[in-house]
């Protein structure tokens, strides 16, 4: 599939002429000919400043195209073409080397992923290769400890005028500047969103990322060393599953490792922020090596039990057994399973591959104490957009 | 802080000009308002003052804030001063002084030529409320009834944008012409408003959609010529009310637009091709494409009137000044002060009309008028495209700038529309061919019969192929008993 992006695009049979769009427009992206008023694919960056000025509404129509159509085309135009037949319900991106990521981290699901029914409709693959975004770097903290051996940081990114409107749970693609080896332009980044829709900070057009620095890995140096005030390219956002439920009395079980925490960060604190009476319970089971290198660990001690229970788990703790995700599952089995038969609970599991199948025998473990069948549910949870893996 | 972008809504005069820190000019501007409440319950729309009217307010003027939709009732609207963010390091950007920083303070040796192009420009915004005041009673759907009041209490606030500026700039002399503006009346035998199209009657929507089309889009280049002005505070004005008169020259487009599609449709159900068959255009409802034509050769003359004598020292005064300037002044390559050059000017000679080269400078008027023309010309041609399109056989035109004029060259000449002199019992016996009769007045006035259930529109106009602000066909967009 070639990269489909949402054109904006000036119905001419509505538009009046009166170049109220090209004078709001700080990009200059709105331009004309005697016949019309039209937009610059290229450089218009959905920035909407010319929408509510526009007295017609001529403005506010968009297309989702393969092919953009150029400005001879639409200088052209006596009225606005239909929107061609473009398949992109539930999809994860619109471009080949995205999906493919996106659908890679899926597969220990084990079948189609199905987006939970009251997770909002989200907006992708409004920034692609051929036109990011561009974000600033607001921040970039170290969140592990000096002596620790991971260096996992929080990164924040600000949008400016550039809408781009994310849920939680989602992810965006970063592009690292330069070539590979080959002489081609370096892959392009997955990394979930760590804050929730309405920003990192509430009503700031920002998000945060928990990004941990891999060895020799391009793109996790290139973010990790990006200072305050550095520019880059960001594409998305991206993933039309992996969503957080809207509904209040959603119990969220949310099972992670390391950075693939990110996204239960934005859930936890979309909650606080939205509907911290909610009768719906989160329940977080999360894995590290030590408190150290726990991404968040000192955040999280100031979350109150009534919004969140937290199992944390430690591994290389010096004389301490070592403990894993799926162990804590197995001690709370009777309310996993109490949970999972609830037909109010979402099941989210994110991070490293390795852990899926230990906290699926663990799953597994649970429900057979309490007499049900893990692998007749699962299907059923899955089917029903209550269960969720994304790993790496 | 003060926040140019944000308005500051917590003085009684909503603006972005900090008027809470400028005691004297929120002080005169308050005892104003109370003169102006009453002036538009008086002459503002007639029958709706306590109609709930879904309404665009601007929270601040850039772009983001510009067009916030609610219901409010007319009189409670919040009317306020709004100035376009300012540029920095804004020039003088033609005359004499071209190259000068914009002036923040009235040049004295100016005060008395800037004075009279605001209140110029002052005296024609309540007018045309004056002048549409009875529409609301005939309006053919709650759209267009909105949109007329969206156009009333819009030339409102271009009032009080011209006060806020005589006040705050010109000291007694201003506060007594910002009592004048409200004294003056549309019509009136005693007081008329200054520039005569405004003191004509809009006796019908067809008016109204013609007034809006051509008349306030000689607001629109008179906006532009005094958005480019050296006096900063003038040219941050305009350009903001330029952004809300778009919203006008939409009301006229559309309204034409949508009159003669409906008729075209109707005559296409009907069977009708001959377009000049009227009276069996007329038996169906509709507005026949010649009577169309009439009004427009009304009001695109009358609007023509509105841009003075083709050659005028005024307007080379103005230019000169360096306070108001040529539609795109800075766009246009050119020196930009005009010693030399020439312009072609249509005048009388010897009984014929002839381009003649004249000073550009003193052509000012004449260059602003083709540009209008132009702009005139261009959607005058997607009015055609509409007909075009139903299949129907005739062509709208606009009439030649010498026809029925009364101000100018062609004053004392009768021309035909196609620009073709002809004696005065020639034009006498013609007059109705042009110019609507009143027999095709009383025609129109028979068609004017309000529409009031959401969704429904009169038989003689076509829907809207979009809501205001996004909304469904059947969206209630006046609650006229509250």
């Amino acid at each position: 599939m070639n990269a489909v992006i949402k054109q904006h695009l000036i119905d001419p049979e509505i538009c009046i002429r009166c170049n109220t769009c090209e004078e709001a427009c700080p990009i200059d992206a709105v331009t004309h000919d005697d016949n019309n008023y039209v937009v610059n694919a290229e450089i218009c960056n959905g920035c909407l400043h010319c929408v509510s000025p526009c007295p017609t509404g001529a403005i506010d129509n968009w297309r989702m195209v393969a092919n953009v159509y150029s400005l001879d085309e639409q200088f052209a135009w006596q009225d606005l073409p239909e929107q061609a037949p473009i398949k992109i319900e539930a999809a994860d991106a619109l471009e080949d080397d995205v999906a493919a990521l996106l659908s890679h981290a899926h597969q220990g699901l084990g079948g189609k992923p199905v987006a939970a029914a009251s997770a909002a409709t989200p907006e992708i693959n409004l920034f692609n290769r051929a036109r990011p975004a561009k974000a600033s770097v607001r921040g970039n903290y170290r969140l592990t400890d000096a002596d620790a051996e991971a260096d996992i940081r929080h990164i924040i990114l600000d949008f400016g005028e550039i809408p781009f409107p994310v849920l939680e749970g989602q992810s965006i693609g970063v592009i690292p500047p330069g070539i590979d080896a080959q002489g081609k332009p370096h892959a392009i980044r997955l990394y979930s969103i760590a804050s929730p829709r309405d920003g990192e900070k509430p009503g700031a057009n920002n998000l945060a990322l928990t990004v941990k620095r891999v060895p020799g890995g391009i793109c996790s140096d290139y973010l990790c060393d990006l200072p305050k005030g550095a520019q880059l390219d960001v594409t998305g956002p991206f993933g039309a599953t992996f969503l957080m439920p809207n509904d209040p009395n959603a119990h969220i079980l949310m099972i992670c490792t390391g950075t693939g925490s990110a996204p239960f960060r934005g859930f936890t604190e979309r909650r606080r922020r939205a509907m911290p009476d909610a009768p719906g319970h989160l329940h977080l089971y999360f894995g590290a090596r030590r408190p150290e290198e726990l991404p968040y660990f000192g955040p999280l001690q100031k979350i109150p039990a009534s919004l969140l229970t937290q199992r944390l788990c430690f591994s290389r703790v010096p004389e301490q057994p070592r403990t894993y995700v799926q162990d804590r599952i197995r001690e709370d089995g009777a309310q996993i399973a109490r949970l999972l038969s609830d037909a109010n609970t979402h099941v989210y599991i994110c991070g490293l591959r390795g852990m899926e199948t230990g906290v699926d025998e663990a799953f597994a473990d649970a429900c057979r104490h309490a007499g049900l069948d893990w692998q007749a549910l699962k299907p059923e949870l899955r089917g029903s957009g209550r269960y969720h893996v994304e790993t790496y | 802080m003060l926040d140019l972008m944000n308005v500051d809504y917590t003085t009684k005069i909503p603006n972005n000009v900090d008027l809470a820190s400028d005691r004297q000019v929120l002080k005169a501007l308050e005892g104003w308002h109370p003169g102006y409440i009453d002036w538009w319950k008086d002459m503002g729309p007639d029958g709706f003052q306590d109609s709930l009217v879904y309404l665009r307010t601007a929270v601040s003027v850039d772009p983001k804030g510009w067009a916030k939709f609610d219901y409010v009732k007319m009189p409670e609207y919040r009317w306020g001063v709004l100035l376009a963010p300012q540029e920095a390091d804004r020039k003088v950007n033609f005359g004499q002084h071209m190259g000068e920083p914009a002036w923040q303070e009235v040049p004295g040796e100016y005060r008395a030529m800037l004075r009279r192009l605001i209140v110029i420009q002052g005296d024609t915004e309540p007018a045309s409320v004056e002048q549409q005041r009875f529409l609301g009673k005939t309006a053919p759907s709650l759209y267009d009834m909105r949109n007329l009041f969206q156009v009333n209490v819009e030339e409102g606030r271009h009032l009080w944008a011209m006060v806020y500026l005589l006040q705050k700039y010109f000291g007694r002399d201003g506060r007594e012409e910002a009592d004048e503006l409200l004294r003056r009346r549309s019509g009136d035998a005693d007081s008329p408003r200054m520039l005569g199209a405004f003191n004509e009657a809009t006796p019908d929507w067809l008016s109204f959609f013609m007034f809006t089309f051509f008349t306030d889009r000689d607001g629109k280049m008179q906006l532009e010529s005094l958005a480019q002005s050296g006096f900063d505070p003038l040219s941050r004005t305009c350009r903001f009310m330029l952004t809300e008169e778009a919203h006008h020259m939409f009301v006229g487009e559309t309204g034409v637009g949508r009159t003669i599609q409906r008729t075209c449709e109707a005559m296409i159900a009907a069977g009708i091709d001959d377009p000049n068959d009227v009276a069996r255009v007329r038996a169906l409802g509709v507005i026949d494409l010649p009577t169309v034509q009439k009004k427009m050769n009304l009001h695109y003359s009358l609007s023509l009137d509105l841009f003075g004598s083709e050659i005028s020292t005024n307007a080379a005064n103005f230019y000169n000044a360096g306070l108001k300037g040529r539609f795109g002044e800075t766009k246009i390559d050119d020196d930009h002060r005009l010693t030399d050059a020439t312009y072609k000017v249509a005048k009388m000679v010897n009984g014929e009309i002839t381009m003649v080269d004249e000073p550009s400078l003193t052509a000012l008027n004449m260059r602003l008028r083709d540009d209008y023309t132009l702009d005139c010309f261009k959607g005058v041609e997607r009015w055609n495209k509409i007909i075009e399109k139903t299949g129907v056989k005739f062509r709208l035109e606009l009439p030649h700038t010498a026809f029925h004029r009364h101000i100018g060259e062609f004053k004392h000449t009768h021309t035909t529309p196609s620009g073709i002199i002809l004696d005065e019992a020639t034009w006498a016996g013609q007059r109705d061919n042009y110019l609507p009769s009143g027999a095709d007045g009383d025609f129109i006035t028979s068609l004017m019969q309000p529409v009031t259930e959401p969704g429904a529109y009169a038989g003689w106009i076509a829907p809207p192929k979009m809501g205001i602000d996004n909304k469904p066909g059947e969206f209630e967009y006046v609650q006229i008993h509250v």
